[in-house]
């Protein structure tokens, strides 16, 4: 009989995730305890290695722009009514199309080659997402399915390719060969040198800019046009949607297309950014953890963002983390983000009701 | 029919548990938030009698019973059953005091039969089978007691509706109910059935039963009840006995100023023929024929109603008209296009004119958890005049959503507030005012009133035939037979799915339509 | 005065440069995905690299990692921290080698499995297809239906030449015999599911093989285990998992990457560690078959005698194995 409580705005999109988080580190700290670290000391050294030096925060917003490409295609789906689960798959391929032009015109100059990687990546994430987008309109296949086993086909379509096609020869590593130059998205240490300013050498690159303006494009696209607006209606209500004209199947493929786009971004920073070469499993699990971004950032390009960068900081904190502190290894890691997961996500109601209290709103609602 | 009045005062006063009333509320107060819900409500209901208990919607009627079926903890107050103080802190602590509900949704579940719907929660030790034959007896015998005969063995999803409203009942005497809350029982039930619902609560009050009949139909209230409660914005506004009032001032005291019943019109002056329907056959996604062969037409300037039990097809066929479904044959003709063959969509045939207000308001036509200026645009959120360039154009939106908010006195006036947060009348204002703002030629509507306050639905009414006298036309769906023969024109009953019979307004009687919302064929079959 | 001086700030120079060279010898190891307790590859460099910490007392620093971006990370900062020495294992970290060795051309890297061409880079390989073929060989003498299979991890082209050299060393032995092969999967979680390669056992099982050889990590532990539930054999490998199950194992094919690692350390801690090619095969006794308590009831004296006059022939260059490229 519990409606869920009500929240004024701040304490909705502020307080309630800072709760939440605290939870989730005081809840490491005990395992790190148990381990027999301090966990002020872990919280240090995580929080320093996520934003104590200009090294570590283009780390961790390298790993943010990755993530804000995810969360965001996760995110639109989700709007549309639609969970879409395949951003790992829809990046993969997106990325194989960024890295085929990055290969291709790696002799052009790089302000040529640029828009061609950007629209490769987003149709190649597209096409990918666009055909369970079309089996959930047309045939009713459920669109999780269709994105998981999506993921399965681009990972087995992409490992033939890289060992039988793409692999540079003589070599083991299934990598193609490296990008030419003009494949090679500047790394923003580059770009701020030129206006006289200094930066660390990070991996942290244009991709960046572009995925914060992918998020402003989303922002605007979803509540500002009419076709974010009958996205919006076919995700919250299909029988409103029938009523008003909109076509929940377009609307389906549409918004799937979108993600896809979205997820395709993906290439832009790992391959273009970071790796300048296409290699073997590049999005590394940043379309599972864009889920949890979009779960966390409540679907708005705002919050994705914000996210992003958090799940950035406990990517590279993490990793700093373990490094000084052997005793945490990496799986202890894991387990520290899969709390920050639990109870953002999953668990994000448990606080609200005691929060409520707290601040004097009673359950809503006669 | 109504007219039939069953023994209002019966003999079993000398009852033990006549000194005290079988339930009696004391100064129940419950907040919601903002919201006071019950503000210090008293009423006492005797044994052997039934209670109206009657009211707006947010009078705060389904709170105050659902304090007393246990659902909601009252913030203040006491109740007493038969004199004794109980608390009642979830709805198993209100069976164990004697206290029955049932709601206006059934709580049935659908695929088991009616025996183990009655059982299910009160089996009665561990072995089912036993439970099952001393059920089966006990079950019978309250079905002779009462004239409730269900046949046990059947499964509840195909039983009519009557029938399953038996089924909640017997599950609430079966449980020991003394004190009965039946929540707008009659909304799905033809008036012939509604006449045997009346008789069977007249046994239940012979038996010395306290029945409280929560309804918003004042009719009812007069024909049936021995008291009757209004309440008012959480407040009860007045106890009195159903002989010494009238549906008049009940109405008045139920919306706090005095109320139109009946809207008055002059008569219809129909002109050329704008929507006709040529054998139309639609099924669902079972493959389920819903809508058998119908055939009609709608001439501008009259409003058409079309009168039938809920789930006869009349939804069906309104969202076929619509557009919302494609119908499996025939044609649909609209000021010269034929809707069905060109494949129009809901939005192409809003531009044609074709304007739809859903019966299922919070299901269908809005999006509760859009403000209000969003769902203003829903439909029309293509035209033109709401975009500029790829963007919408928020500021015409909003001016929009306040023209419409003023003219259709959509309170409270705020465009940004979600929908969701409005009552069902202002709501229902706001869908109207989106699809009559459009200027369509044919208005299609379904239930306009149906969880609407008296005082929007007088506004409703008169808007509707305002439409028409602009030379308009307007079908409309309503289970409400009242609603029907106050507005329309013309009638067409449905039953099973078929048009079994027309009647003009004026000629209309209740009994002429219920007889044939039974499927008795009438006068001039379309 | 001034000389003397000198002197002192000479000595205490001095003074400095020894204690940093003997205290400063700091080596490192950065793993693969698989990670340092993966039973197989990884597992056996960190035991190279804790033995040398047992012998030396030399404590050293290792980190896993858990995405591409962290191999060049992790390298930098182990370079930038003073390691001296960074063994790099697995193929995938040879691009993240190439850009760090640049970087620190003081820092010595060891890198495993790939090649890396720089003046301080070591690349060390083997040639896996040496002990495969040998395993391959002794798979088809024993088995009595003339059928064998291959699980593989992920297809990659380093499990090609695993299977390329068992396939080879089973028509060696009998021209006729059939191999059938099975990749795992095509992600890196083909590296660790134990299920899917019990599954895939048990079907080569199904069409008549009798004995398995596994390339493919964790998964290999379902794999070997399926042989044993069957009563048939099967075939481990990298590390000498005849242990596992006595009497159901074969043989194993041993990578010796604990050697690589250990030898790498011990070179760089001496001075005597070299850039370049190191390729470690039969005759380097990079690789090898294992032969021990637990399956010397399963190689008979007359399998065994076959085994090492082929494992002479290939060291001599009579028998050619072929190493699978990509083309």
């Amino acid at each position: 009989m519990s409606a869920p409580r009500k929240l004024p705005r701040w304490a909705e999109l502020g307080l309630l995730p800072l709760v939440n988080l605290t939870a989730a580190l005081l809840l490491s700290g005990l395992v790190v305890r148990l381990l027999g670290e301090s966990p002020w000391a872990a919280l240090k050294l995580l929080a320093d290695g996520a934003f104590g030096s200009q090294e570590a925060v283009g780390y961790t917003l390298y790993y943010a722009t990755s993530y804000i490409f995810t969360g965001l295609a996760v995110a639109v789906a989700y709007h549309a009514g639609l969970f879409n689960i395949g951003a790992e798959g829809q990046a993969y391929v997106g990325g194989l199309c960024t890295g085929l032009v990055c290969l291709g015109l790696g002799t052009w100059p790089f302000w040529a080659v640029l828009p061609l990687a950007v629209a490769a990546g987003a149709a190649g994430g597209a096409a990918w997402a666009f055909i369970p987008g079309w089996l959930q309109a047309r045939r009713g296949s459920h669109i999780v399915i269709t994105t998981i086993m999506f993921n399965f086909l681009a990972a087995a379509l992409m490992t033939y390719l890289l060992v039988n096609v793409l692999i540079r020869p003589g070599q083991q590593s299934p990598e193609s060969r490296e990008f030419g130059p003009g494949g090679v998205m500047p790394p923003l240490h580059e770009l701020l040198a030129k206006v006289g300013l200094t930066f660390a050498s990070t991996p942290l690159n244009l991709s960046f800019v572009l995925a914060l303006l992918a998020a402003g494009f989303v922002a605007v696209f979803i509540w500002r046009t009419r076709w974010g607006y009958a996205l919006r209606v076919a995700g919250e209500n299909a029988a409103a949607a029938g009523y008003a004209g909109i076509s929940p199947a377009r609307v389906t493929i549409g918004a799937m297309l979108l993600s896809g786009a979205l997820a395709g971004g993906l290439g832009l920073n790992e391959l273009m950014g970071a790796q300048h070469r296409i290699l073997i499993d590049f999005p590394g699990g940043a379309g599972f953890v864009g889920i949890a971004v979009a779960l966390m950032g409540r679907n708005r390009p705002l919050g994705v963002i914000g996210a992003a960068i958090l799940f950035g900081a406990l990517a590279q904190g993490g990793s700093q983390l373990s490094f000084d502190m052997p005793k945490v290894n990496r799986d202890m890691v894991v387990v520290i983000q899969g709390l920050v997961i639990l109870f953002c996500g999953a668990l994000e109601n448990v606080f609200r009701g005691p929060l409520a209290r707290l601040l004097g709103q009673r359950e809503g609602g006669a | 029919m109504r007219a039939v009045r069953l023994n209002p005062c019966p003999s079993v006063v000398e009852d033990l548990h006549s000194i005290y009333p079988a339930l009696e509320l004391r100064g129940i107060e419950k907040r919601f938030g903002a919201v006071h819900a019950n503000r210090g409500v008293s009423m006492s209901v005797a044994a052997g009698s039934i209670h109206g208990l009657i009211g707006e919607n947010g009078a705060g009627k389904s709170t105050l019973m659902n304090i007393v079926y246990g659902f909601h903890q009252p913030d203040a107050g006491e109740i007493l059953v038969n004199g004794k103080r109980v608390t009642l802190p979830a709805p198993h602590a209100a069976i164990a005091a004697g206290i029955g509900m049932v709601h206006q949704h059934f709580m049935l579940v659908e695929n088991f039969s009616v025996l183990e719907n009655v059982v299910l929660g009160a089996e009665g030790g561990r072995r089912l089978a036993g439970g099952l034959a001393a059920a089966r007896a006990a079950l019978e015998k309250l079905g002779r007691d009462y004239g409730l005969e269900v046949p046990l063995d059947a499964v509840v999803s195909e039983l009519p509706v009557g029938l399953q409203q038996r089924v909640e009942i017997l599950k609430a005497l079966y449980r020991g109910a003394e004190i009965l809350i039946l929540d707008e029982p009659t909304a799905v039930l033809t008036p012939q059935e509604t006449t045997q619902f009346f008789q069977m609560l007249a046994r239940l009050r012979e038996q010395g039963k306290a029945v409280i009949l929560v309804t918003h139909k004042l009719r009812e209230i007069m024909s049936i009840t021995d008291r009757v409660t209004v309440m008012r914005q959480g407040a009860v506004v007045g106890e009195i006995a159903t002989k010494e009032t009238t549906m008049r001032e009940l109405a008045e005291k139920m919306v706090g100023r005095a109320v139109l019943l009946k809207v008055e019109k002059g008569p219809a002056q129909p002109g050329e023929v704008l929507l006709e329907a040529k054998n139309l056959v639609v099924r669902n996604t079972n493959n389920v024929t819903r809508v058998k062969d119908v055939s009609f037409s709608l001439r501008a300037g009259e409003i058409v109603g079309i009168a039938g039990v809920a789930g006869n097809g009349q939804s069906e066929l309104l969202e076929a008209l619509a557009g919302m479904t494609a119908p499996s044959e025939g044609e649909i003709r609209f000021r010269g296009r034929y809707l069905v063959r060109e494949q129009l969509d809901p939005k192409a045939r809003r531009r044609l004119g074709l304007a739809h207000v859903p019966e299922d308001r919070l299901r269908v036509g809005v999006v509760a958890r859009f403000s209000a200026q969003l769902n203003a645009i829903l439909g029309y959120h293509d035209r033109a005049a709401y975009n500029r360039g790829p963007l919408l154009d928020r500021a015409a939106i909003v001016a929009g959503c306040e023209a419409k908010m003023q003219e259709f006195d959509v309170r409270p006036p705020n465009p940004a507030l979600r929908l969701g947060a409005f009552s069902g009348g202002n709501q229902q204002k706001l869908v109207l005012a989106r699809e009559i703002d459009a200027d369509p030629a044919v208005l299609l509507v379904g239930q306009p009133t149906r969880g609407v306050d008296i005082g929007a639905i007088e506004f409703i009414h008169r808007r509707l035939v305002a439409l028409r006298d602009a030379g308009k036309a307007v079908l409309l769906v309503s289970v409400e037979l009242d609603e029907i023969l106050g507005l329309a024109d013309r009638i067409l009953v449905m039953n099973g799915g078929e048009i079994v019979g027309e009647v003009a307004g004026a000629a209309a009687t209740e009994e002429k339509l219920g007889l044939m919302m039974a499927g008795v064929r009438g006068e001039g079959s379309a | 005065m001034i000389s003397l001086r000198r002197l002192a700030a000479l000595i205490s120079i001095a003074c400095v440069a020894l204690s940093a060279s003997a205290k400063d010898f700091s080596p490192a190891i950065v793993y693969d995905f698989g990670g340092k307790f993966d039973r197989s590859f990884n597992q056996s460099a960190s035991e190279g690299a804790e033995k040398f910490k047992k012998d030396t007392g030399i404590a050293f620093r290792e980190f896993e990692i858990t995405n591409a971006a962290q191999r060049e990370q992790a390298m930098v900062q182990l370079a930038r921290r003073g390691a001296t020495v960074i063994v790099a294992v697995g193929f995938t970290q040879a691009s993240a080698v190439e850009r760090v060795a640049k970087q620190f051309p003081a820092v010595k890297f060891t890198l495993i499995d790939a090649v890396v061409d720089l003046p301080n880079v070591q690349s060390v390989n083997f040639r896996e297809q040496e002990s495969s073929f040998l395993c391959g060989m002794a798979a088809a003498l024993v088995s009595k239906t003339g059928k064998v299979g291959f699980v593989g991890g992920m297809d990659i082209p380093l499990i090609r030449k695993f299977a390329l050299g068992y396939t080879e060393g089973v028509h060696y032995v009998n021209p006729q015999d059939e191999v059938f092969e099975n990749m795992t999967g095509t992600t890196p979680a083909a590296w660790g599911d134990p299920t899917k390669g019990a599954e895939l056992a048990k079907s080569q099982f199904g069409r008549g093989a009798d004995v398995v050889f596994h390339a493919a990590g964790a998964t290999g532990i379902g794999v070997m285990q399926a042989a044993k539930d069957a009563g048939l054999l099967s075939i481990g490998c990298d590390s000498n998992q005849n242990y596992l199950h006595p009497g159901s194992v074969l043989t194993s094919a041993v990578k010796r990457v604990d050697v690589a690692v250990y030898k790498a350390f011990q070179a760089a801690k001496d001075g005597t560690w070299k850039p370049g090619q190191l390729v470690l095969g039969l005759a380097e006794e990079g690789v090898d078959y294992s032969l021990d308590q637990y399956n010397r009831a399963l190689i008979t004296p007359e399998i065994e005698a076959r085994l090492k006059q082929a494992k002479a022939d290939i060291i001599s260059g009579k028998i050619k194995v072929t190493e699978y490229k990509v083309q």
